[in-house]
């Protein structure tokens, strides 16, 4: 079978700060990282290739350093890697990001399943999947925890917040994977080989026949206002003595909250 | 001398810090404590093309250099030294078959080798034939199309779980050095059986066994080398065996400095993190001084053999100053962790009980000093 993976690099959130006068990112020494959720959307599109042969395509849009992140997709056994580096399309929300992606997987070709990652830590929106589907006109299942692939058909198992559900549809399809899903491989030498000798396709918005108007700024009707990093938290209180002051101490620190007990 | 790292080297010491330090350092005290074999990292070992570095790609290594293979053993016994130690006790099978071997051999033996399907160990220790290598007492005599082994070695890294043994046998004991004989050995094989597996100061996760050959009938094709060339064989073997060594032994002491200076910034005492101590800080600086001198060495000597020079003086200097140097860089990582650093809270007793190893194996440091000094007196005696 086919597969699609679209991945994103990101910048390790761990080490991100913001810039308070600008409210952008500052991504000066931060490491850019693959999306973790998108590393387990890589590993879910190797594994139905291992159950069912035929190829894993990683595509991903980005900046020209974004190779890095294909790269590794590549290291980790991906078949082939293309990235849509343009300058035009810079400041891509989701709806534009979606449109590209839709462009760019048309021109990759046919294909089975399309794979992503539930979202990405750096923008957490979670709409370029469900967006891209939209885009092709392909079912859709979002937070898989598992997948199988039979007769034309995937069922995937989705994790919701209090129940599971199981859900089948015609391929081609698209899905978002959980990061429960599987645990992403470590690369091995002789892919990291491979990867670094690698050709990785470059397209550009032209190669594509994109709508000018559907990508980058343009395309783009959501506005950033401000970006602010979270409240830091306090230390908390430490509590301190033998067990049974610790715990009396404790329990009247909780009766103090109020808390309803359920 | 360039040991600028290439574009190749350097991705791969990427990858495999990113699995020693997602896989395998947060697993190595569990590792260590549960006393068995982990199979779980030679397996992934395996997946990862990491067991057969140096083996030409045609017999299914990754056809690299033994300074890459140095360098991620290093990285290996940072972060586990239980895997790293099983790493290069492998190289010590897989080294002789891929120098000695013969084609047919080097398919059926060093391939599977090679790929991680097996797991490789090297027999010449026994109870009477430590030091004195020559003194080996297990025999050999041909008997037909075979030979029969009979005698025990011990202390054998990998001994039991490994599925492929070179062991060092005699066919003539009157000859001393001269009669020993090389073999390939396949786990399995009628009268080759495993006895004690020692408790040691540290690594109760390494197998170190002992092999018992009874009327062990090994088929002639499995003579490596050739008959009574099997002290080159061990000599060689152990060449490269010493920067394996060496390499464990910075590893070790990688791992003692790493956790020294955290936990340095961190303890408290006088009002002030105990890294802002002079008494502290020049502790520090011997441990980082001396495990980067030791690296140097012992990249010198994978260098030279990879340039395909002389290399035994160099192997044991690196091997004598790495395991003498992280016995002195464990010990001062305890010392900076005061009362913390003599619990098994922390990692860095381990690591002063793993570190004396590296002294005594693979020759120990009186045998690296006679090794040496013979190089020097025969260099510079003139």
């Amino acid at each position: 079978m086919k597969v699609i993976v679209c991945i994103k690099q990101v910048p390790e959130t761990s080490e991100v700060r913001v810039d308070p006068k600008t409210n952008a990112l500052i991504r000066e020494g931060v490491k850019s990282i693959v999306n973790p959720f998108d590393e387990n959307a890589v590993e879910a599109g190797l594994q139905l290739r291992e159950a069912h042969g035929g190829k894993v395509t990683v595509i991903c849009m980005g900046p020209p350093q974004a190779e890095e992140a294909l790269r590794h997709a590549l290291a980790m056994g991906a078949d082939e890697a293309v990235l849509l580096t343009d300058p035009a399309s810079r400041g891509s929300d989701t709806l534009a990001t979606s449109y590209t992606l839709a462009q760019m997987v048309r021109k990759v070709g046919e294909f089975d399943l399309i794979v992503c990652g539930k979202q990405a830590i750096d923008g957490d929106t979670g709409q370029v999947g469900p967006g891209l589907a939209e885009r092709l006109g392909i079912p859709q299942v979002t937070f898989a925890i598992g997948l199988e692939v039979a007769d034309g058909k995937l069922r995937a198992r989705r994790v919701l917040d209090d129940f599971f559900e199981v859900v089948e549809v015609r391929l081609p399809a698209l899905v978002t994977v959980v990061k429960q899903i599987n645990e992403p491989r470590y690369p091995s030498m002789r892919n990291v080989l491979r990867a670094k000798r690698a050709e990785i396709a470059k397209w550009a918005l032209a190669d594509l026949e994109a709508d000018p108007m559907q990508t980058g700024f343009d395309g783009s009707p959501t506005t950033v206002i401000r970006v602010w990093p979270p409240e830091r938290r306090s230390g908390g209180k430490v509590i301190e003595g033998g067990v049974e002051e610790v715990v009396e101490e404790l329990a009247q620190a909780i009766k103090g909250m109020n808390l309803a007990v359920g | 001398m360039d040991f600028t790292l290439s574009e190749d080297q350097l991705a791969i010491l990427e990858a495999v810090k990113e699995f020693a330090d997602g896989e395998l350092a947060p697993k190595a005290k569990e590792t260590d404590e549960a006393g068995c074999w982990p199979a779980e990292n030679v397996r992934k070992l395996a997946e990862l093309d990491l067991m057969g570095i140096p083996v030409p790609e045609e017999y299914g290594g990754l056809g690299m250099d033994f300074l890459t293979w140095a360098a991620v053993g290093e990285e290996l016994s940072r972060a586990c030294t239980t895997t790293g130690a099983i790493f290069g006790a492998h190289v010590l099978c897989v080294y002789p078959i891929m120098m000695f071997g013969t084609e047919e051999q080097k398919r059926k033996h060093l391939t599977p080798l090679a790929r991680g399907e097996k797991v490789g160990a090297f027999g010449l220790t026994e109870p009477g034939a430590g030091s004195d290598a020559g003194a080996v007492s297990t025999r050999a005599e041909r008997d037909g199309d075979c030979y029969v082994l009979n005698g025990t070695k011990i202390f054998i890294s990998n001994g039991g779980e490994a599925e492929t043994y070179v062991i060092i046998a005699s066919v003539d004991p009157a000859l001393g050095a001269r009669g020993l004989t090389a073999f390939i050995v396949e786990k399995g094989t009628p009268g080759f059986e495993f006895g004690k597996d020692e408790k040691k100061m540290a690594y109760p996760s390494l197998p170190n066994r002992e092999l018992i050959f009874t009327d062990c009938r090994v088929p002639k094709e499995n003579l490596l080398g050739r008959e009574k060339g099997g002290f080159i064989v061990a000599m060689r073997t152990l060449g490269v065996g010493r920067i394996g060594m060496a390499i464990g032994a910075v590893g070790v002491a990688r791992a003692a400095l790493e956790a020294a200076v955290p936990y340095a910034k961190q303890r408290q005492q006088f009002g002030k993190p105990i890294s802002s101590f002079q008494a502290i800080q020049f502790m520090l600086a011997d441990m980082a001084t001396e495990v980067d001198a030791a690296r140097l060495l012992t990249w010198r000597a994978a260098w030279l053999k990879d340039q395909g020079k002389a290399f035994e003086k160099e192997a044991a200097m690196a091997k004598l100053y790495a395991s003498e140097m992280a016995m002195r860089v464990t010990t001062k990582a305890v010392q900076v962790f005061g009362g913390y650093g003599y619990t098994r809270e922390f990692p860095v007793e381990r690591y002063m009980r793993e570190a004396k190893l590296f002294e005594i194996v693979e020759g120990t440091s009186e045998i690296q000093r006679l090794v040496i000094a013979n190089n020097v007196i025969r260099e510079l005696g003139r």
